[in-house]
């Protein structure tokens, strides 16, 4: 497996043009129960501000349910996770492991998402393997890294994740 | 906007719970088991069902937003998911000032931010940067 540090895997993902609803939407549940920020939602109001227009929240995402391809169809969550790692890709067999969690998340971000844009995520790098005992058993951590960009070609997003299987 | 290291910046609070976890998972597509069942969670190891990391992470932007303001920006945030988010617990984000800097002309602030449980509990520590608004903005 450590052998697959420092190589990319997967596939490039395309969102569907980010929509106005969607970005309301996002800061609706973010902020529920309060009403969020008019930046998300006022077009009169964002006009005035340094984007010149809505923006979405820095953290949202643009490729929940639909992407460019068609639905998006989750993993299955129960039950042995192999698949879950970036193993699989490579014809590498991952560790037996029963549960996978977000263990952390490093988002370094660039230019604003806007209505209309597309944005595509780019390859996988394997950044590092990590274990580590833990309350819950032997922890193994896989940290890895993609960039997004949107259709000018300008940098999104790069997010460095930490996926924790035990 | 006057900045000193040290400085806490004002915090986000939201209730942890289905209210809010249900709504996130219908924008972000995150119905995954340990976020909507109880025998989940526990199978998992935790007390329950508990929230998302990511919204965890929502929580610290939302927080840096309120305090920059619509014409300033997130640099970046890194967060670490430490603690489950259990339902019923009200969730605190805030962050602290720890270094203030000129880059190019933009003045970054480097803080300490969190997410914590009312009762102290840290769930997600991590760190950020902004940039404060241009001058007259």
């Amino acid at each position: 497996m450590r052998a697959l540090v420092g190589q990319e895997y997967g596939k490039t993902t395309t969102s569907v043009p980010i929509s106005l609803s969607d970005i309301r939407k996002w800061a609706l549940a973010i902020y529920y129960p309060e009403a969020p920020p008019r930046l998300f939602w006022d077009e009169e109001y964002a006009a005035t501000t340094i984007h010149g227009g809505i923006v979405a929240p820095e953290e949202f995402n643009p490729f929940a349910w639909f992407t460019a391809e068609g639905p998006v169809l989750p993993p299955t969550f129960e039950g042995p996770v192999r698949g879950t790692g970036p193993e699989e890709a490579f014809g590498v067999e991952g560790p037996a492991t029963n549960f996978i969690m977000n263990g952390g998340t490093e988002i370094i971000h660039g230019v604003r998402m806007r209505p209309g844009d597309v944005i595509t995520a780019g390859l996988t790098k394997v950044v590092e393997y990590k274990e580590r005992p833990t309350r819950l058993g032997l922890m193994l951590f896989t940290i890895s890294e993609t960039t997004w960009t949107n259709q000018k070609g300008e940098m999104v997003r790069i997010i460095r994740g930490t996926g924790i299987r035990y | 906007m006057d900045v000193t290291v040290g400085q806490e910046i004002p915090t986000f609070e939201r209730m942890a719970g289905f209210h809010a976890w249900n709504r996130y998972a219908a924008v972000n597509e995150e119905f995954v088991p340990i976020h909507m069942d109880d025998d989940a969670g526990k199978r998992a190891g935790n007390p329950g069902a508990f929230g998302m990391g990511n919204l965890q992470m929502a929580y610290v932007h939302a927080v840096l937003r309120q305090w920059v303001g619509d014409n300033g920006r997130i640099v970046r945030v890194d967060l670490q998911y430490r603690a489950p988010s259990l339902r019923g617990l009200r969730t605190i984000a805030g962050g602290k000032v720890t270094d203030v800097r000129e880059v190019d002309g933009e003045s970054l602030v480097d803080l300490e931010v969190w997410t914590k449980t009312e009762e102290g509990t840290v769930l997600a520590p991590g760190t950020a940067t902004v940039a404060l608004p241009p001058s007259g903005r």
